[in-house]
């Protein structure tokens, strides 16, 4: 029997946690304020839900930490196989209702079963890896793990959500961590920077620069034993990058103008879309210290289409300018930062595994649902659960619960 | 624990903090150096006005214009804008009530506070003008121009169509067009048939407003905005004059006329009674006038012409004579003593009438004399080189089948009925293999199993009057392309299993029939008009009234088609109202001594509704 005691709580993350969540729920309500708005504790609209939610998961919290935590890590795959079949319920429902939705209705709220897919990855992730005889370093463990990831990773694509399908593309730096070869790591980084590159620039351009870049190091590589084995490893990195930049620039035509849009304007070449324009407006209209609270005119309705989810950023950046999105941002970075303090707090492998994930989750939401909103991360659909609103009631929870 | 590498974790936390600085930064920069996003929000904001296009145009064959927009106002209100208002001024300058205003304004403040929201739709010219006047008291109020339609003829309603707000059926339906709930559709008739062509598409402006709302002109030089499509414009093959002249002689009665040039299958008038003013079915009164109509006992929003069905009667003779003619089974000499009555034991089938003799197939139409048809008929089946009576039928269906009967013609409008031509199979179901030409005689003179609508009737004398082939029947003849306007191509053409050769006995027939026949009372001074009266018996009461024909006798211009419901024989109503339609349209104009028979269809009533019934049952002594 394991039961972790006040002491071991992780309070700095908990104090975050809670900040952050009666901050977005005060947020989502002055995002949907009108004059005749009701109390903030009216359950029929978004805020008032928000703070039903936030009771359930301080509730929820409260009895993970004190249940037994095998009860917990015992039934990992359990839960995992739930999600998975929830995103598949999701995904056969809602094909039959609307091409595009994430989510089963319930009435007094919506399932989006991509969210608890999230967090059950994670703790099936953990689970495995955690188990004494499983190595990274071992090719079938390994693709087990790749597995775990892949299956809800393609349901969610198959939904089109693609801002929660980058989340478990995340679960590589979890991998990383726990022994995954830093050219992994290296490889993903120089795909990312050459597909940018391509939309930046022309194909031909960027395969030029990239071959005098290649000879100016083979150059100073000449007079090393393995110079061959160098020049043929450039060689082929030189064809596979060509090759791959000319498929980006051939698929970036295939997308659909608006997401062409979405991405040239975050490139800063120009395009139309309206709602980068917008949040630009309503953020740069806050200035250094706001509107104050309730007082945000562009963010409200009239100009966002998602201003209680996708764009609430825009409000708090509004009605509290700069100095409200620094103390926003600070804890946000605080909390996936200080949950992971080197060693002492969690002591199994499980709950640092698990843990680790959490943070990785946290990192994709962070970097998107904010880049999105000030304009470097081109606007994603279907990121409906919220950051700053939501911060995923279940994921910090469970990760403290877990500092036993 | 070895394999949990520490150090590593450097590079998720590196990546938080590195996108957290860059976040700072930019939001450092928008919020604090970047002057140019705060200007443009400090106090204004950008509001998007949807700017609806006008629909096309619709013109009859002569170029008049018979249906065009007119110009009214929806009013908005956008609810958090809203200050203290005098709200019985407004009701009365908007003609509402307080009630109605007030569960508009819920509406408005549950469903759109801050856009605005359509508050009071289609309100006219006069009252926005005394609206636009006082609008600063009115804060949070605007007004949004739209159109509705106006018939300035007053008729043609079936045929024209109407148009209403889209629902969310019809979004889901037609994705490919981006309707938005508030955009128009074609209902009816040809607005629903042409709706790609008459809708246009909408536009849409940038504004910058203040906030107050106000609007301080377009946003990024309109560079964002769009400019409205206009609909693109229709000519229809209609003569709204000879549409309207036909609604007028059916007024009161039920029944229906098509009138079509034979050579082209261009729709000269398609009338169905009772009718309507399509004028009714515009704007606010809409909803209420519709659920009237809907509920009225006579089904004035049935279209008669292209869904009634009826027996074609007596003027099934033509059809019938021309496939005997055809498959040998009489020649224009055959003659057939009418006695009176048909002998046939154990069936009592007698002439309708007493007349002369018919010596020819000429003056078996001129009389209608059933008898002389009857035999025809069983000849045609009996012929002994068809073997059997299976064979036999087939073959005389195939014949009668291509005059346009038993199928949808393909006319524009939507809702075509197809009619009945009783097929083999289902003879061979009702009586089992043993059936005769006697069973079934009842087809040769037009009744039994057969029904057709009233514009496959009128098709059907097209092919005769063009002696063997018809052109699909149409109401739309050019559509405005861009400012030009292009004829609609790949009209059909549709040959029938009857040659060339055997028409002209035929048409002598029927020019005799209204010489010195059946409808000889519908005689037109110098129109050499050819054609056949009906008597459509009817299981539900009086005989139909039918008559259908086509004029001038070389080189017809105009095949009528008149059914009158109830109304007794065909020289009586049918034969009449079609004689005036083909004058007017063949002189422009009723002669003055045939006025009188013109006031006479006009004036007569057929229609009784129950409560007049009542009505008179009551006053009674």
């Amino acid at each position: 029997m394991q039961i972790a005691s006040k002491n071991s709580l992780d309070w700095t993350t908990i104090f975050m946690y809670f900040a952050l969540a009666i901050i977005g729920w005060v947020t989502v309500y002055s995002a949907g304020y009108s004059a005749d708005s009701s109390s903030m504790f009216d359950y029929h609209y978004t805020y008032g839900k928000q703070f039903v939610w936030i009771i359930i998961s301080g509730f929820l919290a409260i009895v993970i930490i004190n249940v037994d935590i095998k009860f917990i890590t015992n039934l990992a795959y359990v839960y995992y196989a739930i999600s998975v079949i929830l995103l598949l319920i999701v995904y056969f429902i809602a094909r039959d209702i609307n091409g595009a939705k994430a989510w089963i209705d319930l009435g007094f709220f919506r399932l989006q079963p991509s969210e608890f897919s999230k967090f059950c990855t994670a703790l099936a992730l953990a689970k495995f890896l955690s188990e004494l005889h499983i190595s990274i370093e071992n090719k079938r463990h390994l693709a087990t793990a790749v597995a775990i990831i892949i299956v809800p990773f393609a349901l969610i694509l198959l939904q089109h959500d693609m801002g929660s399908a980058l989340v478990f593309v995340s679960f590589v730096f979890l991998l990383h961590r726990l022994g995954l070869s830093n050219w992994v790591i290296i490889a993903g980084f120089y795909i990312m920077a050459v597909s940018v590159l391509t939309l930046i620039i022309q194909p031909i351009w960027m395969i030029l620069t990239l071959v005098v870049i290649f000879s100016g190091i083979l150059y100073s590589q000449k007079k090393k034993r393995n110079f061959n084995q160098i020049l043929r490893f450039f060689s082929f990195l030189l064809i596979g990058t060509a090759i791959y930049t000319f498929s980006v620039d051939f698929f970036f035509n295939k997308l659909e103008k608006h997401q062409k849009d979405r991405i040239n304007v975050m490139l800063g070449k120009g395009g139309n879309d309206w709602n980068v324009r917008q949040s630009r407006i309503a953020l740069g209209s806050g200035q250094f210290l706001g509107k104050g609270f309730l007082n945000g005119t562009q963010s409200k309705g009239n100009f966002l289409p998602a201003k209680e989810t996708d764009f609430i950023f825009c409000t708090i950046g509004e009605e509290w300018g700069f100095v409200g999105c620094f103390f926003v941002i600070a804890p946000l970075c605080g909390i996936p930062v200080a949950s992971d303090l080197p060693g002492g707090k969690q002591k199994s492998k499980l709950s640092k595994v698990y843990g680790y994930g959490i943070v990785c989750i946290f990192m994709i939401h962070f970097i998107i649902n904010i880049g999105m909103t000030v304009g470097v991360v081109p606007v994603m659909e279907s990121l409906y659960q919220q950051l700053v609103t939501e911060v995923h009631p279940c994921c910090p929870l469970p990760s403290c619960s877990l500092s036993f | 624990m070895r394999d949990f590498h520490s150090h590593r974790k450097i590079l998720l936390q590196g990546l938080i903090l590195g996108a957290a600085l860059i976040f700072i930064l930019k939001l450092f920069y928008l919020q604090v150096i970047d002057q140019k996003n705060r200007g443009l929000s400090k106090s204004n904001a950008i509001k998007e006005l949807i700017l609806y296009p006008a629909r096309g145009l619709v013109f009859d064959r002569n170029g008049e214009l018979i249906v065009y927009n007119q110009s009214l106002f929806d009013i908005l209100v956008t609810p958090n804008e809203i200050d203290t208002i005098d709200i019985p001024k407004l009701c009365e300058i908007l003609e509402i009530d307080s009630l109605f205003y007030a569960s508009q304004m819920r509406k408005a403040k549950r469903e759109s506070f801050y856009k605005p929201f359509v508050f009071v739709k289609q309100v006219s010219i006069e009252s926005y003008t005394k609206f636009k006047e006082r609008l600063y008291e009115f804060k949070g109020f605007s007004g949004q121009p739209r159109t509705i339609r106006t018939y300035p003829y007053h008729c043609g309603a079936h045929v024209l169509g109407d148009i209403g707000e889209v629902d969310s059926a019809q979004i889901k339906k037609h994705k490919e067009y981006n309707y938005l709930s508030g955009d128009y559709i074609g209902k009816n008739g040809i607005e629903r048939s042409y709706e790609q062509y008459l809708r246009g598409e909408r536009g849409v402006k940038a504004v910058l407003v203040d906030a107050l709302s106000r609007e301080k002109g377009s946003y990024a030089d309109g560079q964002y905005d769009l400019e409205p499509v206009p609909g693109d414009n229709l000519i229809t093959t209609l003569d709204i004059k000879l549409q309207a002249l036909g609604e007028r002689l059916l007024l009161n009665k039920v029944g229906s006329i098509v009138a079509i040039e034979p050579s082209t299958g261009e729709i000269l008038a398609l009338v169905s009674s009772p009718t309507f003013d399509p004028n009714i079915l515009t704007g606010r009164q809409r909803g209420n006038n519709f659920s009237a109509l809907n509920k009225d006992e006579f089904k004035p929003l049935y279209n008669r012409a292209i869904q009634g069905l009826y027996a074609p009667g007596s003027t099934f003779k033509t059809l019938s004579a021309l496939t005997a003619l055809k498959e040998g089974a009489i020649d224009t000499n055959f003659s057939y003593f009418c006695p009176g009555y048909y002998p046939i034991p154990g069936l009592r089938l007698r002439c309708s009438h007493r007349h002369p003799p018919a010596m020819n197939v000429q003056q078996g139409l001129t009389h209608s004399c059933n008898p002389y048809f009857w035999q025809t008929f069983r000849n045609t089946i009996d012929l002994p080189r068809f073997g059997n009576i299976q064979y036999a039928y087939e073959t005389w269906y195939k014949d009668i089948v291509s005059f346009g009967l038993n199928q949808k013609l393909g006319i524009d409008l939507p809702n075509e009925k197809r009619g009945n031509i009783p097929s083999v199979e289902y003879f061979n179901k009702m009586y089992g293999n043993y059936w005769k030409s006697s069973t079934i005689i009842s087809l040769g003179i037009g009744q039994g199993e057969i029904l057709v609508t009233p514009l496959q009737l009128c098709n059907s004398y097209c092919a005769v009057a063009n002696k063997g082939y018809y052109i699909t029947p149409h109401l739309v003849k050019k559509i405005n392309n861009k400012g030009q306007y292009e004829s609609i191509k790949n009209l059909k053409k549709y040959t029938l299993k009857i040659p060339l050769g055997y028409y002209q006995p035929i048409i002598d027939g029927l020019e005799n029939v209204v010489n010195n026949g059946t409808a000889r009372a519908s005689k037109v001074e110098g129109i050499a008009l050819c054609g056949k009266t009906g008597t459509a018996q009817n299981p539900h009461g009086e005989e139909h009234s039918v008559f259908v024909g086509f004029a001038p006798k070389d080189n017809p211009r105009i095949a009528v088609a008149c059914i009158v419901e109830n109304a007794g024989t065909g020289g009586l109503y049918a034969a009449p109202i079609s004689s005036l339609m083909i004058e007017q349209y063949l002189n422009d104009s009723i002669a003055t001594k045939r006025k009188v028979i013109e006031k006479r269809m006009m004036d007569s009533k057929l229609i009784k509704y129950a409560h007049e019934h009542a009505d008179s049952v009551k006053k009674q002594p």
